[in-house]
Order: structure tokens, then C-alpha cells, then sequence
């Protein structure tokens, strides 16, 4: 057994395992841990597959950012995890079922799976050639150019979905008191305070 | 990307940028109270660019490398799109104003749905296809909850989300499954290797799948749930809007995706698709039959209406497309002056959109009741109306594929159906006043596009106004 195979089975057993106790932690934060780990392992895979720019941004973005993010809204929500998972029950049953037979139809699907003669070519034809070009570049010529309207269309989305939520959340109200910074900074010390000379024995 | 493919797409790239222009000039300057003109100034554009996109030759381009198709058949669809969301922003601009739900991101959510409704309906790629329609759903899903402060509104907007985010993960596993199977997720590349009857039944699965999807977006039954909700939920001037132009754009997606990806197989999706038809057309019909609210029937009418538009497209021919297109060219502009109407249903200047409403409405304002009786009539398909005209085409073209049954069906629905149209007619001429009367005036605007509607539904008989020749020519370049 070479490294990269002990590498691969480290790896790839820390993912499943970790993938499993995401799912079966009693507490969300734990959940959320081993998902982090779960990413960090697979960003491992990525290296072995010689993809380390992916490896990077999974690090970056889904443990660095998404995951975090997770955890914050996990800390910050007070949901009653317990509760929600009593209500489930009562659903596992009719889940379980669905999941059965949408299983078997995978199944059927994976059991008579043919590709088309022409896929192979077909799919080769967008990426250019792994042995020319390294494939960071290879990923940054797809992604803006090959893929410049999808990336730009994607950009579009995300700003739907911003000015969604501020025009579903935002509320201008007029009844609580905010702050001037403005309004602070050019007050007069001499209008604003006095000295006051308070006798002993005398209140104001 | 060069700057010939830009300039295919310019149309698409100077809506996205007036949207975001205006977005921030609103921002930072007078916000909602910029909201009516902005409405005005988006109509403008949107009627501009439709002349832009209508005169813009007649060649057939790709940009891209094939993911943006700019086709006759694109032309037309974007021209009726745009058209029709340029009517609804001016008929809805007084009613969301008056009501204190003009916001100024309302027409620029509106004019970015109608960047995805385009993108849409020139996709050549499945990618392409999905970023269009995600752009153009999640602006729809904000504006159903646009009126935050009512539960119905925000049920309307989060059931919408739901079950849409839903379709689009069934859409998104049939395409995984396509791409999986052909290696490519153009559609000029799945053409190559999608034959009749040589197709494996991983693809097949996938094609079933991506066809679920697009059903729930065109709300066809069985997967019309949420539309009556939708519908009745959203602020009226949404309701209208969604009525029209994403209608158009989800069904000619439809047509795009089945021609250009699969049009080697008609006989495989035939069936699904007039099987769609069937139990929309018959559903529509017979559910809409109980309802006392006019939103709800009209929700329950599209759904009937989409069932028709599915038969031209059951078709599977040349023919069928071509009379899909003028199918729902003439539904929206139906479409347009029924809700102009129903906008304008207020009872002591509350909005109230129960069918009661119109009881002997026909003695109080005869014009509007007038009007409104033409729509129903066309709505219906009785003969001497243009909305006849519309379901004639799709059942011709049924027949002339060789589905006979489909065209009868579709003819003993459209009888079933009438019964609902009819009794609104007899409501409004026959009707007992009762307490629940409407009573508003209506507004010039709405007035006009009530009565242009229901006068184009007559003085379209003597030719379609040339619709059905566009049409034709756009579906060519569809089907070949």
C-alpha cells in the first residue's frame, strides 16, 4: 500500500464517519464540528485527485465561511431541536417508505445505465486538455469564459435575492430614536453642558 | 465570449443594467416615491426593447458557444413577454399605489424576472435554462409576498418558494441525469444522441423528471397545487402579472427543451405531454366550477388554459408549435382586460374579488359588463370570439398529428368549462343585486385596457392581426 492509497482510505473513511455522526450528534453544534471535518476531508480527496484549487476554496469558503455561518445561526436560533426531531417521528414511516422506493428506482435507473456512444467525446470537449493546461487555469477559463453568461446570470440571482430580503424584511420605523453622528459630532460643548456650583447642604 | 456574442444579447444586458441602474438611483434618492414613475419608465423599456427584439432581423444566432439562442421562435415569445408584463406594470401601477404597496424594487424585481423570462426562452444549454428560470422565480416569489403584512400574501409567497425550490430540484436531477447519459448539457448536443425509441431508461427517467419540473412552472395539473393558493394570496396586481408573461415564457421554454433537446423522440414525451394536457384541461374545468372567488377561478382557468397550450405542443409538429404560440399570445391578451377588471373590483373601497361582486352588474355599467362578457366568451372559446380561434388551432393541430382522442377530450372540457364563464355572464345580466355588489369607479387606464382587450377579442376575427403568420414563422424555426 502506497501513501496516496493510506491517504485515500484516511480520508475517505474520515468523511463517511464523520458524515454519519453529522447526522446522528444529539447536539446541532457537535453536527456542525463534524461537518467541518467532514469538509476538511474531502478537501483532502480534492489534493489526492490533484484538484487543489477546489481543495483551497472548500477550505476557504464551506469551512471558513458556510460552516461558521452554520454555527452562528445554530448558537444564535434558539430551536428546540429535540422537539423538532419528536415531530419527525411521527413522519419516519411514511419518509422511510419514500425513500425505499425512490431507492429501488435508482436502482433500476444504476442496473440499466448506458451511456450514449458519443458522451465520452461529448464531455472532453468543453474541458481542454489536462495535460496542457493546469487546471486552475483550466477552471478560470470555463468558469469566465466558456461559462461568462451563466456566471453573470448567477450574479443576477444572488442580487434578486438580496433586494428580496431587504424588501421583505426591512421597515422603516419612525418611533424609536437613532443615532446623528453628525448631529453629535458638530454640538457645542458650551450649549450642551454647564457647570453647575453646588452648595454643601443644598440639593439642585 | 467576444463582442459579437454580447451583442446578441444586448437586449438581455441593457434590461439587466437599467434594473440595476435604476435600483441604485432609487436607493439613494426619493426611494418608494420614485416607485409610480419607475413603473412607467420599466413599461417604457420593456415596449421599447419588444421593438428592439421585433426589428432585429431574422436571422438565427447563437452566442455563447450554443448556450443563448436568439431564433424567430425566441423573438416571438420575448416580444409577447415583454408586451404583456409592460401592460400589467401600467394596469397594476394605480392599484399598488393607492393600496401603499408601491415599492420601488416592485418593477425592478419585475424587469429582472424579464431578463430571466428572456434568457429563458433562448436557452440552448441546460444551464442556461436554469439559471433563466431561477432568476425569474425568485423575483416571482418576492413579489407574491410583496404585501408583507398580510399572513395570506406571506403563505402565498413562502408555499410558491417551497414547492418551487421543489420543482427545481426535480428539474435539476432529471438534468443530471440527461448530462449523465449524453455528456453534455447543450441541446444541440443532446439532439445527437437522443434517437426515437433508442433512448435508455436512465434518459427517459431524467426526460420524465425535467418535464415534472417544467409542468409545475407552467402550473400544469398534477402539478398545479399551488396556483389557486398562489393566486388568491398575492397582492391582484401580482396575480395578474403572474397570469401573463411567465406563462409564456415557462410554456415556450417547454416547447424549446422538448424540440431542441429531444426533438428526435417525439413519441417518448408525446405521451407525457398529452397525458399533462388531458388532466389539466379536465381539471381546470371542473374545479373551477365551486369557486366563489374571482382569483381563484382564474387560477383553476390557467390551469385549464395550460392544458390547451399542452395540446399544440402534444402535437409534436411544426403545427402544433405555431398554434401553441398564438394559443398564448391570445390567452394573455385576455388575460390583460379580465384582470384589468378584477383590479378594479372594490366593494366600499375595500378590495373584494368575491364572484358575488358582479351580480347584476350589467344594469349599473353596461360598457364594463359589456367588455367583460366578450373576455368571458373569448375565455370560453364560444365561436365568434378570437379565443375560439386559439383553441380551433391547438385541436387541429392535434388532429392533424394523429391525436384525435386528445382533440376530443380537449373539445368536451372546453363545454365543461364554459359553464363557469357563462355563469359570470349570467351573474352580470340576470343576476339579483345583492349587498355584496361592487361599486368602485374605474380608473381610466384600466377602463382602456378592459375595453382594448375585449374590442382586439372581436376585430381580431377578420385576421389575428397577423399573430398567427408570426407564429407560424417562429415555430419554423423551432421544429425542422
Amino acid at each position: 500500500m502506497t501513501v496516496v492509497d493510506f491517504a485515500f482510505y484516511l480520508f475517505a473513511i474520515t468523511v463517511v464517519t464523520a458524515g454519519l455522526f453529522v447526522v446522528i450528534a444529539r447536539n446541532p453544534v457537535h453536527s456542525v464540528l463534524w461537518l467541518i471535518l467532514a469538509f476538511l476531508s474531502s478537501a483532502g480527496m480534492f489534493v489526492l485527485l490533484g484538484a487543489e484549487f477546489v481543495a483551497m476554496l472548500l477550505i476557504i469558503v464551506y469551512v471558513g465561511a458556510v460552516a461558521v455561518l452554520f454555527l452562528f445561526v445554530v448558537m444564535m436560533l434558539d430551536v428546540d431541536f429535540a422537539e423538532l426531531k419528536a415531530e419527525m417521528a411521527k413522519y419516519v414511516p411514511l419518509a422511510a417508505l419514500i425513500g425505499v422506493v425512490l431507492l429501488m428506482q435508482l436502482a433500476v435507473v444504476f442496473g440499466s445505465w448506458a451511456f450514449a456512444p458519443e458522451a465520452e467525446a461529448l464531455r472532453g470537449a468543453v474541458t481542454p486538455d489536462a495535460g496542457e493546461v493546469h487546471n486552475t487555469k483550466a477552471l478560470g477559463m470555463l468558469l469566465y469564459d466558456q461559462y461568462f453568461l451563466l456566471f453573470q446570470l448567477a450574479g443576477l440571482v444572488l442580487l434578486v435575492a438580496m433586494v428580496g430580503a431587504i424588501v421583505l424584511t426591512l421597515r422603516h420605523r419612525t418611533d424609536i430614536k437613532r443615532q446623528n453622528v453628525l448631529a453629535q459630532m458638530y454640538r457645542d460643548p458650551a450649549k450642551a453642558m454647564k457647570v453647575v456650583d453646588v452648595k454643601p447642604g443644598q440639593g439642585l | 465570449m467576444t463582442a459579437t456574442d454580447l451583442a446578441i444579447v444586448l437586449p438581455e444586458v441593457f434590461l439587466a443594467l437599467f434594473a440595476i441602474g435604476s435600483l441604485l438611483f432609487a436607493a439613494y434618492t426619493a426611494k418608494d416615491d420614485l416607485g409610480p414613475a419607475l413603473t412607467w419608465a420599466t413599461a417604457a423599456v420593456f415596449v421599447g426593447i419588444a421593438g428592439w427584439v421585433a426589428l432585429s432581423g431574422d436571422t438565427n444566432r447563437t452566442a455563447f458557444n450554443g448556450m443563448f439562442i436568439d431564433d424567430g421562435f425566441a423573438r416571438f415569445a420575448k416580444v409577447v413577454v415583454l408586451l404583456s408584463g409592460a401592460a400589467v406594470l401600467v394596469m397594476t401601477q394605480e392599484f399598488l399605489t393607492r393600496r401603499g404597496l408601491m415599492k420601488f424594487e416592485y418593477p425592478l424585481l419585475i424587469a429582472l424576472a424579464t431578463v430571466g423570462m428572456m434568457m429563458m426562452v433562448s436557452a440552448g444549454d441546460l444551464m442556461a435554462l436554469y439559471m433563466g428560470l431561477e432568476l425569474q422565480s425568485l423575483a416571482l416569489y418576492v413579489v407574491a409576498a410583496l404585501r408583507r403584512d398580510s399572513p395570506r400574501s406571506t403563505e402565498a409567497g413562502l408555499k410558491y418558494f417551497v414547492l418551487g425550490a421543489l420543482s427545481s430540484g426535480m428539474l435539476l436531477y432529471g438534468a443530471s441525469l440527461v448530462y449523465g447519459f449524453a455528456g453534455t448539457t447543450q441541446f444541440a448536443g443532446i439532439i445527437t444522441t437522443a434517437d426515437e425509441g433508442g433512448m435508455s431508461i436512465g434518459l427517459l427517467i431524467g426526460l420524465v423528471f425535467v418535464i415534472s419540473g417544467l409542468a409545475f412552472k407552467v402550473s400544469a395539473a398534477p402539478f398545479h397545487m399551488w396556483t389557486p393558493d398562489v393566486y388568491e394570496g398575492s397582492p391582484t396586481a401580482v396575480t395578474a402579472f403572474f397570469a401573463t408573461a411567465p406563462k409564456v415564457a415557462a410554456m415556450a421554454l417547454f416547447a424549446r427543451v422538448m424540440h431542441d433537446a429531444f426533438g428526435n423522440a417525439v413519441g417518448d414525451w408525446q405521451q407525457i405531454v398529452a397525458f399533462l394536457a388531458v388532466i389539466s384541461m379536465f381539471l381546470g374545468a371542473i374545479a373551477a366550477i365551486g369557486q366563489k372567488d374571482m382569483k381563484r377561478l382564474m387560477a383553476y382557468s390557467s390551469i385549464a388554459h395550460m392544458g390547451y397550450a399542452l395540446v399544440g405542443l402534444a402535437a409534436g409538429t411544426e403545427k402544433g408549435v405555431s398554434a401553441m404560440l398564438l394559443y398564448m399570445a391570445i390567452y394573455v391578451t385576455m388575460n390583460i382586460g379580465t384582470f384589468a377588471f378584477i383590479l378594479t373590483m372594490e366593494r366600499d373601497g375595500v378590495h373584494a374579488t368575491s364572484i358575488d361582486g358582479v351580480r347584476g352588474l350589467s344594469k349599473r355599467e353596461p360598457i364594463k359588463a359589456l367588455a367583460l362578457l366578450v373576455l368571458l366568451f373569448s375565455l370560453a372559446g364560444v365561436p365568434p370570439m378570437v379565443g375560439f380561434f386559439g383553441k380551433f388551432a391547438v385541436l387541429t393541430a392535434a388532429v392533424d398529428a394523429g391525436l384525435g382522442w386528445l382533440a376530443v377530450a380537449g373539445a368536451v372540457a372546453s363545454v365543461i368549462g364554459a359553464y363557469y364563464y357563462l355563469r359570470l355572464v349570467y351573474f352580470m345580466y340576470f343576476g339579483e343585486e345583492t349587498d355584496a355588489a361592487i361599486d368602485g369607479a374605474m380608473p381610466t387606464v384600466q377602463w382602456g385596457f378592459l375595453v382594448a382587450s375585449a374590442a382586439l377579442m372581436i376585430l381580431g376575427i377578420v385576421n389575428l392581426f397577423g399573430v398567427d403568420g408570426a407564429a407560424t414563422l417562429a415555430a419554423i424555426t423551432l421544429v425542422n
